[in-house]
């Protein structure tokens, strides 16, 4: 049994690193203090999604699915709406990090420091 | 009649260009445009509903007439025409309340650039509701989230900045799981669009193919959208969000922004993975256990506050509790009620919102009970209006929050019985709870005020008195014509499959 999971987690690797990578992400996201570290997690785990549906799409020796010497039989090329909506993502995750990047400079010009649980501590007092 | 069908549509793009219109403008101008722009939402919204209760059946608008693989599609039934015109009733009438506020709490500058959230907001909210493929929903989450962040620290103060960054902290780790739960639907199915991927998981269920990736995407799905509507242990941020921005925010995020995601969460669990599924894999019972500790443990909250609008906050908790509660029973008597929940919820919170800040404005601006002694004699129609929130949150007849405790109580009696005993005395204790925070409250307003003070009698602005009206009265017709809308409500259900 444990064998045999095993071997499907070395046959699907890309899948195995995306969940794992998620995992970091998501842990660092959730736990570390710092910000600036909170929003590289953020974008790992992100990242991490776009390479298991990356990997999705992929199907072994077929070509991008841009036609050239006029090929045009489907079994050519690998699945492109993955790759669609990975560009999409990308752009979700961009703006949501431009957001957090200004949020953040924003609280380390007020509080001058980018631990979250100091900034909480320091606003909870009435500090500023 | 064929063109009433675009009105879903035009809803959505009238909403998605204003926000991009509104930079240019000044701040008055904008002011009046986004307030027309959601009156003629709500309005629309009210004819797509006509047309569709009229028609008895639902129907799937294709985006530029491109049918399903290549064009988007938007699909229109009774249930989200009905959610949507409540909404954008709510959303007019909480703009138009907090009016005055905005214009004192954000910074001169920014004041159109609030406007251009606000419709954003609503361009999200009836994408969410109308969407019929998961990935646009995904998309407009994401907006969502966007707007929700700058409308929490459009107030430019310290908590403000502070609670929308742990908005953001927690609505992007909920928004990864979604869009992890997405991917692996897709790899599942290999679709998008909500119909497709409902037919593919039928047929995998009855072959007994990906019982196991199945669950955990039904699991991640809803853990991500539970904490995005903050589902009682990851409730964190709210108090500090709702508490401390503008009461406009306030007023939107409690009522639209969280039940934008449960809507989402029920279409997704009646229109995609399919009723049956979801029964058979328990996640209900997940649901319900985390809504009754969330109905109690946010009411014994918000009886510790001494500030109102955190006391207000925590009941939001609560009450986000009852909902989850009504989906977790896992019959359909239990949805009706959690989306009767969702709207009554919407109307009342929202007023108490809008209704709060009017009463700390005559008091100085503090928010704190002490202060506010008196507050309701110094601006009545602010009191009246709290006073009917509060009675519509307690559960009192005639409201529409005593609406939604029958529909869960009756749900409850057709539950499992173990069910029904812990519904049975969550909802006994949880009203007890509401009453005795909320009585609190109306007592401390109502005080008589001291001598020296009765010279300075409030004159409510004209606004602020026309969004009372409409919340009272919103409230009080769901309250008094509670039947044709839970029948409505069934029949929109019906529609979802």
């Amino acid at each position: 049994m444990l064998k045999e999971i095993f071997s499907h987690l070395m046959t699907n690797y890309y899948e195995t690193a995306a969940v794992i990578i998620f995992g970091i992400g998501f842990t660092t996201l959730l736990l570390n203090k710092n910000l600036i570290k909170k929003i590289i997690g953020f974008n790992l785990m992100d990242n991490a999604i776009y390479l298991f549906l990356a990997s999705k799409g992929y199907i072994e020796s077929r070509k991008a699915p841009i036609v050239v010497n006029g090929v045009r039989d489907m079994e050519a090329y690998i699945n492109p709406i993955p790759a669609g909506l990975v560009l999409t993502g990308i752009v979700v995750s961009v703006s949501v990090t431009a957001i957090m990047l200004a949020l953040t400079v924003k609280l380390y010009r007020r509080y001058h420091t980018l631990d979250i649980d100091e900034i909480a501590i320091i606003s909870k007092k009435g500090g500023i | 009649m064929d063109f009433l069908r675009n009105m879903p549509f035009f809803c959505i793009i009238l909403s998605m260009v204003s926000a991009v219109i509104i930079s240019i403008m000044s701040d008055r101008v904008a002011r009046v445009f986004s307030l027309c722009v959601i009156g003629a939402v709500s309005v629309m919204s009210a004819i797509t509903f006509f047309y569709v209760a009229g028609v008895d059946q639902s129907y799937t608008y294709y985006m530029g007439h491109f049918p399903a693989p290549w064009g988007n599609e938007i699909r229109v039934g009774i249930l989200e025409a009905l959610t949507a015109t409540i909404f954008s009733i709510v959303m007019f009438a909480s703009v138009l309340g907090g009016m005055k506020r905005v214009f004192i709490d954000v910074a001169p500058k920014k004041r159109n650039l609030y406007y251009i959230m606000v419709d954003l907001l609503l361009a999200a909210l009836l994408a969410m509701i109308y969407t019929n493929d998961l990935f646009t929903g995904y998309v407009f989450i994401e907006i969502m989230t966007i707007s929700a962040c700058a409308l929490i620290m459009s107030r430019d103060n310290g908590h403000c900045l502070v609670s929308a960054m742990k908005y953001m902290i927690m609505s992007l780790i909920g928004s990864g799981l979604i869009l992890f739960g997405l991917s692996m639907l897709y790899d599942l199915t290999g679709h998008l669009l909500m119909s497709n991927i409902k037919e593919v998981i039928a047929y995998n269920v009855a072959n007994g193919r990906y019982e196991l990736p199945l669950t955990i995407t039904i699991g991640l799905l809803c853990v991500g959208i539970a904490i995005k509507s903050a589902l009682f242990p990851f409730h964190s941020w709210l108090p500090d969000a709702y508490g401390y921005s503008t009461a406009t925010s306030s007023a939107l995020l409690s009522s639209l922004i969280s039940k934008g995601y449960i809507f989402l969460l029920i279409k997704i669990m009646y229109r995609v993975i399919g009723m049956d599924v979801i029964v058979s894999t328990k996640i209900g019972n997940v649901f319900f256990v985390f809504g009754v500790i969330g109905m109690i443990a946010g009411s014994v909250r918000a009886i510790a506050q001494t500030d109102v609008r955190r006391m207000i906050a925590y009941s939001s908790v609560a009450q986000i509790g009852y909902i989850y509660m009504g989906m977790g029973l896992g019959t359909e008597l239990g949805m009706m009620a959690a989306i009767f929940h969702i709207f009554a919820h919407a109307s009342a919170k929202s007023m108490m919102f809008i209704a709060a800040d009017g009463l700390s404005y005559v008091s100085n601006d503090s928010k704190e009970f002490r202060d506010l002694s008196g507050s309701a004699i110094k601006n009545p129609i602010a009191g009246a209006t709290f006073t009917v929130g509060a009675c519509s949150m307690i559960g009192i007849p005639m409201l529409a929050g005593f609406i939604s405790k029958v529909c869960f109580a009756d749900a409850a009696i057709n539950a499992p019985t173990v069910k029904l005993v812990i519904v049975m005395l969550a909802l006994a204790f949880s009203t007890l709870l509401n009453a005795v925070y909320f009585m609190r409250a109306i007592i401390s307003i109502y005080r008589p005020v001291r001598d020296e003070d009765k010279g300075v009698m409030h004159k409510a602005n004209p606004l602020f008195i026309v969004a009372c009206i409409i919340f009272v009265a919103l409230n009080v017709f769901l309250g008094t014509h509670a039947q044709p809308i839970i029948d409505f409500i069934f029949e929109g259900i019906d529609m979802f499959a």
